[in-house]
């Protein structure tokens, strides 16, 4: 089902019930807990919501105790999106005969969960058009299992299956354009976002709902944990992320890219790697080298998404 | 917090009643806790928005700490627009 | 494609084409399979059913089978009655699926043709899938031919969708044997399985006023009642299934029972079979007892829970058995059947029990391999030989 896009201009527009209940067991400044809560302050009708197995998904249902206020449904680590087919499509089906209600379905899951183990059943799913809106919560390695890389963690952080050792300086290998991989499917709307600009994740969300198709959000959810850094800092570090472009914000309707924040004056990306123990051997004097080309990186990423603003749309 | 009921009583397959997080409560955790400062308070929700524990209760547009979820990360306090909230050390 | 049309009280049909008659019957509302040889005519079937309006369910068109029994999954806790089709490899792709399945108390119905398991690769018919599916929490029902494996998807669903049982089931026939293999099916009139099977009425809904949580963490303090739940399931579905074995007589004149029984009353030998070989057994009993020996033939329709009763009671005067095997337990001192029985029989010392395994990837059981297995077991019966598992039909 779809809904009519209401974009909000402030916090006192968005309901005052918590749809995601106090009670979880998530760390303390757990950002994929703040995704959780801004994504159900935002749907402007109850959803129903499937879960990938992951972090948010094991510390919100511990049995007995259930943190959400909505229905919920968790199978297996990757194949949300196939669960989601089924219950958009059975719904639909049942619906039509007067036997149940449909409602708006969200898909959400992790890195793990989405830019790895769960990419074929995502790819299916956008390809065979199911409408609901799936969202991945990037905290960037598999956290739940205890910080290992994943597709999504950045070139040059430290994990535990990355560890930046006396040869190995971290993680190899740059992050997965993920937007890129849903944007080939054509889908209507898809889009990043960040907790700490809260307002466009929700009104994004409430986008995301409003089109008649599959979409997607890929939403930034810093772990305090793996990144290691001070649980208050979650939010502050997801901005920094934006001010130094580390992590672009941008949607693409119906195939335009449009870049929603246009950093001035861009901070250095040192500045964000700073904040964050998994980047703390990126300052020794021997990888300091590597700070620069996470910045040629950053530049030609940022270049990249002007050029394809620019140029128009893409399909 | 242990559980303790027979399979005979237990609901199939694991169904859970959603919104029963709530009867677990994780205020223990917490070894600072906020304190809002309502002289300074501009009712903007933004601490209300971003408590990952959903801990800071709304009415209207004011807002409380509730200590029973609350575990103390601190989020509220560093995002607050006129430092408004303080961490103090948790009394043992 | 052409599927099959209800002209008369019969269809001519493989298999295949019998099971997605069935499904068209029971009016499921949601499907979601992949194709795979030599389950692949059931979807096609079922799409085109779908596609000319004669079957009003959703066909979901999956990317793989572990999605195929996701979506699945997804659209049974949404309350649809769901069925799926698979086989070989395209069943344990969907494994990890497969117990959530029964966790979750999903009334799913699978339909398997039955496939050798790579490697090597090979699409001939043994019972390798079928037998991996025995620790994950699925009713498993076998049938013999076309005919049964319509009936048994029938009356599949009314028993996935018992409120004492509510676990996944699935009915399996023998690949390319009874899958590609046209034969007569005596069928019922859509009203008459509509009304048999009733509307699913699930017992939990997504309701977003009654919000519940499907599929949490469950650690120690509950994880072990949970399956104990589970047991208690399968143990209710003992009666539920001869209750459904009998209501279906009523409609349809077929009788089924959790096994099936040929020329057992005076038996001296009995052999042991499951699927389309049960019926290669009976022309060779026949011929043993044209020979003088007095033999009779069992054949699983219930695997899985076990048919311990009718064990007990079938093989009270028999004692020799011999037990044919189309799986190879690798490292196991038996196959599945041998060790059924044997854990069944509450009096087990004076039985003598052979097991043989035959006809891996598709390799032809004859009557006269299954009679000279026999007249072998008998010797071995009389000499009190130690079972040691023989190969039937391998070149050594």
């Amino acid at each position: 089902m779809t809904l009519e896009y209401k974009p909000i201009t402030k916090l006192s527009d968005l309901p005052e019930e918590n749809l995601f209940t106090s009670g979880h067991r998530l760390c303390a400044g757990c950002g994929p807990a703040i995704v959780a809560r801004l994504t159900l302050l935002a749907t402007q009708e109850k959803p129903i919501v499937v879960n990938a197995t992951g972090c948010l998904e094991v510390g919100s249902t511990l049995y007995p105790y259930s943190s959400w206020k909505v229905p919920w449904v968790h199978v297996t680590f990757e194949n949300a999106a196939a669960v989601a087919s089924g219950i958009v499509e059975a719904l639909n089906k049942l619906a039509s005969e007067g036997k149940t209600k449909e409602a708006p379905v969200i898909a959400i899951g992790g890195d793990g969960g989405t830019f790895d183990i769960g990419i074929q059943a995502i790819s299916g799913a956008l390809e065979r058009g199911h409408k609901f809106l799936y969202i991945c919560y990037d905290n960037e390695a598999y956290q739940n299992t205890g910080i290992q890389r994943s597709g999504a963690t950045p070139f040059g952080a430290a994990t535990t299956t990355s560890p930046a050792g006396r040869v190995i300086p971290g993680k190899q290998e740059r992050k997965k354009d993920l937007i890129g991989i849903v944007l080939g499917h054509h889908i209507p709307y898809a889009a990043t976002a960040t907790i700490a600009y809260y307002r466009d994740y929700i009104n994004k969300v409430r986008k995301a709902l409003s089109y008649n198709g599959p979409t997607f959000i890929h939403v930034l959810a810093p772990c305090t944990l793996g990144w290691r850094y001070d649980p208050s800092k979650t939010v502050e570090i997801s901005r920094l992320a934006v001010e130094t472009k580390f992590f672009p914000i941008y949607e693409v309707e119906n195939g335009s890219l449009k870049i929603n924040f246009r950093v001035p004056k861009p901070k250095p990306v040192e500045e964000y790697l700073k904040t964050q123990g998994r980047f703390a051997h990126l300052f020794k004097p021997e990888n300091r080298h590597l700070i620069e080309e996470i910045q040629k990186n950053v530049d030609e990423n940022w270049a990249r998404l002007e050029r394809i603003e620019k140029a128009g749309p893409i399909f | 917090m242990s559980f303790n009921k027979s399979w005979k009583e237990m609901e199939i397959g694991a169904v859970v009643k959603g919104g029963s997080g709530l009867l677990y409560k994780t205020g223990n955790w917490r070894s600072e806790k906020p304190i809002i400062d309502y002289t300074k308070c501009i009712n903007c929700l933004i601490c209300w928005a971003l408590c990952p524990d959903s801990a800071i209760l709304r009415k209207g547009n004011k807002v409380e700490v509730n200590y029973d979820y609350c575990k103390g990360c601190g989020i509220c306090a560093n995002e607050c627009p006129t430092k408004a909230i303080n961490m103090e050390k948790e009394e043992v | 494609m052409t599927t099959v049309a209800a002209t008369k009280k019969f269809i001519e049909a493989t298999g295949n084409l019998a099971v997605a008659y069935a499904v068209k019957q029971v009016n499921v509302d949601f499907i979601s399979a992949y194709p795979i040889t030599p389950q692949t005519i059931i979807v096609e079937a079922l799409s085109q059913y779908v596609a000319d309006g004669e079957l009003k369910a959703k066909f979901v068109n999956v990317e793989s089978e572990h999605s195929a029994l996701s979506a699945c999954i997804g659209a049974s806790i949404a309350g649809a009655r769901v069925f799926t089709a698979t086989s070989s490899q395209g069943l344990v792709l969907m494994y990890e699926e497969l117990p959530v399945a029964s966790g979750l108390r999903l009334p799913i119905v699978m339909a398997l043709s039955m496939r050798a398991l790579s490697a090597p690769i090979n699409i001939h018919n043994d019972h390798s899938d079928f037998m991996s599916m025995r620790e994950q929490g699925w009713i498993m029902l076998a049938a013999e031919d076309a005919q049964e494996v319509y009936d048994l998807t029938i009356m599949a669903f009314k028993i996935a969708e018992d409120e004492r049982v509510l676990l996944p089931t699935v009915a399996a026939m023998d690949g390319f044997t009874i899958s590609h293999t046209l034969q007569r099916v005596d069928v019922l009139d859509d009203e008459v399985v509509r009304k048999f099977v009733g509307e699913r009425k699930a017992r939990f809904k997504l309701d977003v006023e009654n919000p519940l949580t499907f599929g949490p963490l469950a650690l120690t303090d509950s994880y072990f009642e949970f399956k104990r739940q589970q047991h208690e399931a399968f143990k209710n579905s003992e009666k539920v299934i001869r209750e459904v074995f009998k209501e279906y007589e009523k409609i349809s004149g077929r009788k089924y029972e959790p096994l099936k029984k040929f020329m057992m009353e005076d038996a001296e030998v009995a052999i042991v079979a499951l699927g389309s070989t049960v019926g290669i057994a009976r022309i060779a009993a026949k011929k043993l007892r044209e020979e003088g020996i007095k033999a009779g033939v069992i054949g699983f329709t219930l695997f899985r829970p076990t048919p311990k009763v009718e064990i007990n009671e079938t093989l009270k005067d028999v004692r020799t058995l011999a037990v044919f095997e189309r799986h190879l337990s690798l490292g196991a001192v038996a196959g599945p059947h041998y060790m059924d029985i044997i854990s069944s029989l509450d009096k087990k010392d004076d039985v003598k029990i052979y097991d043989y395994v035959y006809g891996l990837g598709g390799r032809d059981i004859t009557t006269k391999m299954i009679v000279d297995t026999v007249k072998k077991t008998i010797e071995k019966a009389k000499k009190n030989e130690p079972m040691e598992v023989e190969f039937v039909g391998v070149r050594e």
